[in-house]
């Protein structure tokens, strides 16, 4: 039985004058993963940006399990990955360190699954080396670490964003995370993800153009 | 909701050791402001004696300000503050942390430092007490209403200058009360009232400055 | 969908939330407002140095009490309105809030220029220099700081959207402080004679003095209303300028 998780209605979002997209609704449901495609400009960026409740200027709503996420942000928020454009890790600190923290910060993550995150990732034996002596592919795959220590407990009320969680990253690293939004989405966890690459994944993949729904 | 303050807490704390520099420009700015106003002005003694609360207290409250533009900037920069938004847990007890953190890292020690400039400026022996708590309960209230400026231009490019225009005015009751504290404890009259308004506006700024901190941060990261 | 949500307020108060009805009541209001305001100001001029009897100590020279105070009075309303204003903003989410914050700090910031320097005016004649730390100005000075700081930030933050809630937020910063501000510089030093107009107490001067005061005071809130208003109609027909009434407002003229 798929359960609808988020709802977006009546979507509507300009910037710089030009709308961005207008009237756009969908449903996600438990256990799917929306591929969030677009031409650069379109606004994934931003609608993204709008679904973790970061960015405020729009109309419509989001209702996550039928209630707005502007009330419930707190629940929302325990409920929610978020991968942005910039590599969320302090420099100046060890991956340890900064994993260590997002535990602490996020309560979702699962502090004793750090070490078996990092060597999932591939950085194995990197633990204590500061991120700034790390090369960009890999002060990235600290950050997707994150998506290895989320506890298992509640899979079927996350839900991850991901805003072209790939880039940066190579092949191996790329089939690796594939298989593991995978078995997400397997056990009930939901994704949105943009990225320019072919998706391989053997999930329920739901497709949404944002090309479709702005001005040309 | 306490384990979100420290994490925050230790982890600008450790940063901060990391990069000494930033917390050792304060200090040195204020060293050197001053320097600048013997060389400027007089270096008589007696003359020196007399100006000596308001030149401390002013230059502590221009070194706070400059420190102020760093303190969420690399957050911002480098993406770790919208994570911090979206944690679950309180985001006024972030604000307070992100400010705790500020001022053990800026008005702790300019507070310690103060003494060895009161003695270059001939601050009367019997002041410097009072001088160094005054600099405490101050700097902190600097710590927590600066942390709203620099929340507020934190997504801006040239946020810098904005930010002393922004919290200057916010400012002058703290140094005004701290200033005359040091004056009449070398006038040797009771401090104690000073003191206590200090500690009021320092309480005040507590409960209410963390609120307008999380919201301006929520305002700059929207961008 | 909010309005039927929590219906707290009176209904005016949601219509004042549609920029449309907001521009057609404001439009009602303008000449009411300035006409008012015209003529109170006139008058009140008038008989202010025509008529208002001469100071016993300062001779003709306290005339320009009938602007200084007014100009004052005025800065600090002013600034309230503005914080508020831009709090029901952040509350209720409503644009034309945002908008009257918007419209309110230049005037303010003028009016705070304007008791500033008809302080200094005053103050030649009757302390013998152009400005003295006396606390009143010093509180005005710090008030015009404040306005600088709303304005600036005003202009760097770019998106009106987000300039509003930032301003918002830092002019209820700067309302909760200018009651600090003012107890601690009013302690700090003290020259200026006592207030001219207090709620509470019976006005120390003749009431042939106070009464054109009263008029000018009138005719200033008249005025700001009035400089306001244009200022918010304007704003609103510019961010406004997409929807279907404002072209249509636009092509008829």
């Amino acid at each position: 039985m798929a359960v609808l998780l988020l709802e977006v209605k009546d979507l509507y979002c300009e910037r710089d004058d030009k709308v961005l997209f207008e009237n756009l609704s969908f449903q996600l449901q438990q256990g799917t993963v929306l591929h969030l495609g677009g031409s650069n400009g379109s606004g994934k960026t931003s609608l993204l940006r709008i679904l973790c409740g970061l960015y405020h200027d729009y109309e419509g709503q989001i209702e996550f399990f039928g209630q707005k996420i502007d009330d419930e942000l707190a629940y929302y928020h325990s409920s929610l990955l978020y991968f942005g454009h910039q590599v969320s890790v302090k420099l100046g600190l060890t991956a340890l360190e900064n994993l260590t923290w997002y535990a602490r910060i996020q309560p979702q993550l699962d502090a004793s699954l750090i070490s078996k995150a990092l060597t999932e990732v591939g950085l194995a034996g990197y633990e204590q080396v500061l991120c700034q002596n790390l090369s960009a592919g890999q002060r990235r795959r600290v950050n997707l670490a994150r998506l290895y220590m989320q506890k298992t407990t509640d899979v079927s009320h996350s839900l991850w964003i991901l805003d072209e969680p790939f880039t940066a990253i190579d092949k191996q690293g790329v089939a690796a995370l594939e298989q593991h939004i995978s078995a997400f989405s397997a056990s009930g966890g939901t994704v949105i993800l943009t990225t320019h690459q072919q998706l391989e994944l053997n999930s329920k993949i739901q497709r949404l153009n944002l090309d479709d729904w702005g001005t040309k | 909701m306490m384990r979100v303050f420290w994490a925050e807490l230790s982890r600008d704390l450790l940063l901060a050791f990391r990069h000494k520099g930033d917390f050792l420009n304060p200090l040195i700015f204020f060293l050197m402001v001053a320097v600048l106003f013997p060389l400027g002005v007089s270096p008589a003694a007696d003359f020196l004696a007399q100006i000596a609360p308001g030149v401390l207290w002013v230059s502590a409250l221009l070194a706070t300000l400059l420190s102020l533009d760093n303190l969420f900037k690399s957050d911002f920069d480098d993406g770790t503050l919208e994570q911090l938004l979206l944690s679950p847990e309180s985001t006024y007890m972030i604000a307070l942390a992100k400010a705790c953190a500020h001022w053990i890292t800026t008005g702790l020690p300019l507070a310690l430092m103060a003494p060895l400039l009161a003695v270059m400026l001939f601050l009367p022996a019997q002041a410097i007490v009072t001088l160094v708590i005054s600099l405490l309960i101050g700097t902190a209230t600097l710590s927590l209403v600066g942390a709203i400026a620099s929340a507020l231009t934190v997504g801006l490019k040239k946020g810098g200058v904005l930010i002393s225009l922004l919290v200057i005015p916010l400012y002058i009751p703290v140094l005004i009360f701290g200033a005359s504290a040091v004056q009449s404890a070398v006038d040797g009259l009771p401090v104690t009232a000073y003191l206590a308004i200090l500690g009021a506006m320092f309480a005040l700024s507590l409960v209410l400055a963390p609120f307008a901190i999380a919201a301006s941060l929520r305002v700059s990261v929207s961008s | 969908m909010n309005m039927q949500k929590k219906q707290l307020m009176p209904k005016w108060f949601y219509q004042m939330a549609s920029p449309k009805w907001c521009y057609k009541i404001t439009g009602k209001l303008l000449p009411l407002f300035s006409c008012t305001g015209l003529a109170l100001l006139l008058l009140g001029t008038v008989w202010a140095l025509l008529y208002a009897p001469e100071d016993y100590q300062q001779g003709n020279s306290f005339r320009i009490i009938y602007i200084h105070v007014p100009s004052a009075i005025l800065a600090q309303s002013i600034y309230v309105t503005m914080a508020l204003a831009g709090a029901v903003g952040i509350i209720w989410k409503m644009k034309i809030a945002d908008m009257v914050a918007y419209a309110c700090a230049p005037v303010g910031a003028s009016m705070a220029f304007l008791a500033l320097i008809t302080g200094a005016i005053w103050g030649k004649p009757t302390w013998g220099s152009w400005w003295v730390w006396d606390a009143r100005l010093t509180s005005m000075l710090i008030l015009l700081f404040l306005y600088f700081g709303v304005m600036a930030l005003y202009a760097a933050m770019g998106k009106p959207s987000r300039a509003a809630r930032a301003t918002a937020i830092l002019s209820l910063v700067g309302l909760v402080n200018i009651p600090i501000i003012k107890y601690s510089v009013e302690w700090w030093n003290t020259l200026h004679q006592p207030a001219t107009f207090s709620l509470t107490e019976k006005p120390a001067m003749p009431v042939q003095m106070w009464l054109p005061l009263l008029v000018m005071v009138l005719g200033f809130y008249c005025f700001f209303a009035t400089a306001m208003m244009l200022r918010l109609r304007n704003e609103i027909l510019s961010r406004e300028k997409r929807t279907n009434w404002v072209k249509e407002l636009v092509t008829k003229v």
